[in-house]
């Protein structure tokens, strides 16, 4: 009944278990710092967490600051609504995302790495803690990380203690500093000043799990998956109205019809992609493809099956921002309270066509006035519900 | 607060302080541990935790308040978390939640009286595909039905009797030997 006995996660076949550990450590320990980033780069691998950013190229600018100490930091903090690959990852292929921050730190120069671990995956702390110390032990953390002399790289856990806007970078850094997690103004950017004001690389638990895979299996192996714009395989973290929700691993690319059939899913009736902050795909656009240059995702799928009311997921969306908005913002604070409010008018049928009006030019002020991403993305749900399913919606 | 009491939340501050640091960054460690050990973080703590990193209390009161677990409010001694985001309610959160309500005997936001149990709601947890799901304290519980929850809590009520006869225990200790054969004297 209790933590462990009951966490059950379906999967389909996953790259990370058929790597053998330590192998891309070992390839990258031997080639210079250049080369690494390099090969991240020629990979394409883009930030897994949502954003996409190039891995490659966040390496190669903290790589060229000259100050130091430089941190490399593992974003755990894995908050956005139907997301929980990462919590997989961390419980099974912890060692992976060590060695791929390992990597990562021989990249850009830094001497300490930290996991900022959510509160709400506290269970996972002391198999974390774990992990760290048998890598010192065997000579994969410490001093002279696998025997190379001069490269001194640790890693430490730090806890979250509850705010889904941590999950934005400038916001982690914030709350590792011990301050109230506020997003701060970019730039300058976390590469450039970020942690205690100095470099810092801020990665996903999946992005760091690719790197050590991608230094074992080569660039060309990942490149061989995926799209143009979008390489390799992703994770996608699966649940709803389907028969198997799980995490499981697809190509880039894939669309959202075929991931259904994987599923069981067929009869969805729409799709909740990227999670709160993501949109809401209708039946009529499941040939449309997961990639970034497509509709871009973090993982995030929620499906939503026929006979469901569309203006309830509207609603538990716009609570879950109300709730996790900063307050830092005049947009989003207050914004996010008034699309709730009007959500909450239109289920009692007492919102007139000329507030709805009003609201959908409030969600677009949002989305160009608000400070980071949670402001910017909190009412891209609301708008495309009302788009797609706007006769469900004003019928009653 | 016992004078005792404000020594053993001293010493408590300043361990977390020493293992992690006496600076800022340390401010998040130690309130989890306060409220961890303590349910709640009051306004002496608050200003015992400003001097100890030399900031002011205000800045704790900030920090304090802006995390969902570590708000300075007195909790329950097992915090139930039901998760409210739309994974589990597409997975029937809404019949768990009655269910804790009338076994604890308390709303949501609310605590016993008997400062056993608080019962809240938590935004997604990551348990999206087993739902709907739940946290006490940090032990966590997916695939939850009225009829398992029902069980949950009277495991916790069990615990929660052990743990208030230990204490009872603890506050009233033995006599020591010493002590009785000085009065037999």
């Amino acid at each position: 009944m209790s933590t462990s006995a009951t966490i059950t996660t379906t999967t389909n076949d996953l790259t990370f278990a058929s790597v053998t550990p330590g192998e891309g450590l070992a390839a990258a320990l031997a080639l210079s710092r250049g080369d690494i980033i390099d090969l991240v780069r020629d990979s394409r691998l883009k930030g897994r967490g949502g954003a996409g950013f190039p891995t490659g190229v966040k390496w190669n600018f903290a790589a060229a600051e000259t100050r130091s100490p430089k941190y490399l930091i593992c974003n755990a903090d894995e908050g956005e609504p139907g997301t929980f690959k990462d919590r997989l990852i961390l419980s099974e292929f912890a060692d992976l995302v060590m060695e791929g921050m390992t990597i990562g730190a021989r990249a850009i120069g830094a001497s300490l790495g930290l996991i900022y671990l959510r509160a709400e995956y506290g269970y996972l702390r002391d198999h974390l803690s774990e992990v760290i110390t048998r890598r010192e032990e065997t000579g994969l953390l410490g001093k002279a990380v696998g025997g190379l002399e001069g490269f001194d790289f640790t890693i430490m856990v730090a806890m979250g203690a509850g705010a889904y806007v941590c999950g934005e970078e400038t916001a982690l850094i914030e709350s590792l500093e011990g301050f109230r997690g506020e997003p701060r103004n970019r730039p300058p950017f976390p590469v450039v000043s970020g942690f205690l004001n100095r470099p810092s690389v801020i990665n996903n638990v999946e992005t760091l799990a690719w790197v050590p895979c991608i230094l074992a299996k080569g660039v060309d192996w990942f490149r061989s998956c995926g799209t143009e714009n979008s390489t390799g395989h992703k994770l996608f973290s699966i649940s709803g109205d389907c028969e198997r929700p799980g995490v499981y691993e697809f190509p880039f690319g894939i669309t959202v019809g075929e991931l259904l059939r994987q599923v069981g899913g067929q009869d969805a009736k729409a799709v909740q992609i990227g999670g709160a902050s993501g949109r809401c795909v209708p039946r009529s656009e499941f040939e449309r493809r997961l990639a970034f240059e497509d509709i871009p995702t973090g993982g995030s799928v929620i499906v939503v099956g026929p006979g469901r009311d569309m203006l309830a997921l509207a609603h538990n969306l716009l609570h879950f921002f109300a709730d996790e908005s900063c307050g830092q913002c005049t947009p989003c604070r207050l914004g996010n309270g008034k699309l709730l409010e009007g959500v909450e008018m239109l289920r009692e049928g007492t919102c007139s066509v000329e507030y709805l009006n009003e609201l959908k030019g409030l969600a677009n002020t949002m989305q160009v006035a608000s400070k980071c991403g949670l402001g910017q993305t909190s009412s891209v749900a609301f708008l495309s519900i009302l788009e797609h399913f706007g006769g469900e919606i004003h019928a009653r | 607060m016992l004078i005792t009491d404000r020594e053993r939340l001293r010493d408590d501050v300043l361990a977390v302080a020493e293992l992690t640091g006496n600076n800022r960054a340390s401010l998040i460690p130690i309130l989890r541990e306060v409220k961890r050990k303590y349910r709640g973080i009051d306004n002496y703590a608050m200003q015992l935790i400003a001097d100890v990193l030399g900031i002011h209390p205000v800045e704790v009161d900030a920090v304090a308040t802006f995390y969902a677990f570590v708000q300075p409010r007195t909790e329950g001694r097992f915090v139930f978390r039901l998760c409210r985001t739309f994974s589990c309610e597409l997975a029937g959160k809404e019949s768990v939640a009655k269910q804790l309500e009338r076994d604890l005997g308390i709303a949501f936001g609310e605590t016993t009286t008997d400062g056993s149990f608080t019962l809240e709601w938590a935004n997604c947890m990551g348990m999206c595909d087993q739902g709907p799901a739940m946290l006490v304290n940090e032990e966590v519980y997916t695939r939850l039905t009225p009829d398992s929850v029902h069980e949950i809590v009277k495991e916790y009520r069990n615990r929660s009797e052990r743990f208030s006869s230990q204490a009872a225990q603890v506050s009233r200790p033995a006599p020591s030997p010493r002590l009785i054969a000085e009065c037999d004297s």
